[in-house]
């Protein structure tokens, strides 16, 4: 049962990883990055019941947490460099 | 008899969570531009999580691995809404236009 | 993020020693949790931890939002049945990406915040992204701007139910 969810899991990865490459704003690429990252912690978990192995858990959150901060990172990083880019069109 | 019960139940929302996710994915590749995509996304983070966590959750039984899950998916669906607005909020105020191309390009007139 | 900067002065009060310790149980509760070793050098770690992420949120305005401690009783019934909404509208927008000639009618809406709080419009603007179907753009002095995959899911937002429920959950 686990494997069919984990490969639904990998599936969609790849499907937002195809999406990242075609992606034709920035935008489209942080969405696809951001639903990758959120459905490694997903597929941790699985990983955790499909291999009895609870410690994966704890891996899991790990990467939730990284995944939100690297977001709003990369955002904010984007959001800095295109109010730049609009002040020197509007000069 | 209770635990044949919970197992069903909580193969039914493993299977249902991993459609969600399927189509959320193939939903990112389908949709015609960025702001509509958001709403795939948002389907595979709310939906498939909720339901492959609840159907996890069934299986683990009362123990520690089940706080951990609980914990998990609480914390993914209350960061998940403010990632995915910062990321909108940052493509509008960049001058991102829904619409851009693809269904409908009017309703952008009405904003501001 | 303009998401924590929507806030109005008079809403900022005094620290709240209940909000503290209740923070500072819950942390403790999860390093316990998550390292389920005790002994006293980890202990003594974690309780560095908890003290030093209750200074920073000190540091942050944390806990000088009014409503904070108000709403967690009434938390979960509004977990309820967003919990129902949200099945409803995934359904909804499910079927609309399998059907092959995907019929989607984008609308963007302009939505009233009923409650005035600062905490009552995050919760508000976070149940609409949590939705499947409706994402927040924008928060700007409590009005809100949305964008629908449909617009039977505008129809929805514009009846006001969504709103209407978040404000109950402050109990002005």
């Amino acid at each position: 049962m686990y494997v069919v969810v984990s490969v639904a899991i990998l599936v969609t990865m790849v499907l937002a990883l195809v999406r990242a490459l075609l992606g034709p704003s920035v935008y489209d690429r942080v969405l696809a990055v951001n639903v990758f990252g959120t459905k490694t912690v997903l597929l941790l978990s699985v990983i955790a019941f499909l291999y009895g192995r609870p410690d994966f858990l704890d891996l899991a959150l790990a990467y939730a947490l990284i995944n939100v901060v690297g977001i709003l990172a990369v955002l904010e990083f984007f959001q800095d460099r295109s109010r730049k880019k609009q002040g020197v069109d509007s000069d | 008899m209770i635990d044949i019960g919970l197992d069903i139940l909580s193969w039914v929302l493993l299977t249902l969570g991993g459609a969600c996710v399927l189509i959320g994915g193939i939903g990112g590749l389908r949709l015609p531009d960025f702001y509509t995509r958001i709403h795939a996304a948002s389907l595979t983070d709310t939906m498939a999580t909720l339901l492959i966590f609840v159907g996890m959750m069934l299986q683990s039984g009362w123990s520690l691995a089940t706080m951990k899950l609980f914990a998990i998916m609480l914390f993914l669906l209350l960061t998940g809404p403010t990632a995915t607005y910062a990321l909108a909020n940052a493509a509008l105020l960049s001058g991102l236009k829904p619409g851009d191309k693809g269904a409908q390009g009017k309703y952008g007139e009405n904003v501001e | 993020m303009s998401l924590f900067s929507v806030r109005h002065a008079s809403q900022r009060g005094e620290a709240r020693l209940p909000a503290v310790l209740l923070l500072l149980l819950v942390l403790a509760a999860s390093w316990m949790l998550w390292s389920g070793l005790y002994k006293p050098l980890l202990l003594g770690l974690g309780a560095f931890s908890c003290l030093l992420s209750a200074y920073l949120g000190h540091r942050m305005g944390f806990f000088r939002h009014q409503a904070l401690m108000g709403l967690l009783p009434r938390l979960p019934g509004y977990w309820w049945w967003l919990l129902g909404e949200i099945a409803m509208s995934s359904i909804e927008v499910a079927r609309l990406i399998l059907k092959p000639a995907m019929p989607v009618s984008p609308v963007l809406v302009e939505l009233e915040a009923q409650s005035e709080s600062e905490v009552g419009q995050v919760i508000l603007g976070n149940s609409i992204t949590l939705s499947p179907g409706t994402v927040t753009l924008d928060v700007h002095k409590g009005k809100f701007l949305v964008h629908c995959l449909t617009s039977e899911g505008a129809e929805a937002l514009r009846s006001g139910e969504v709103a209407r429920r978040a404000a109950r959950l402050e109990g002005s």
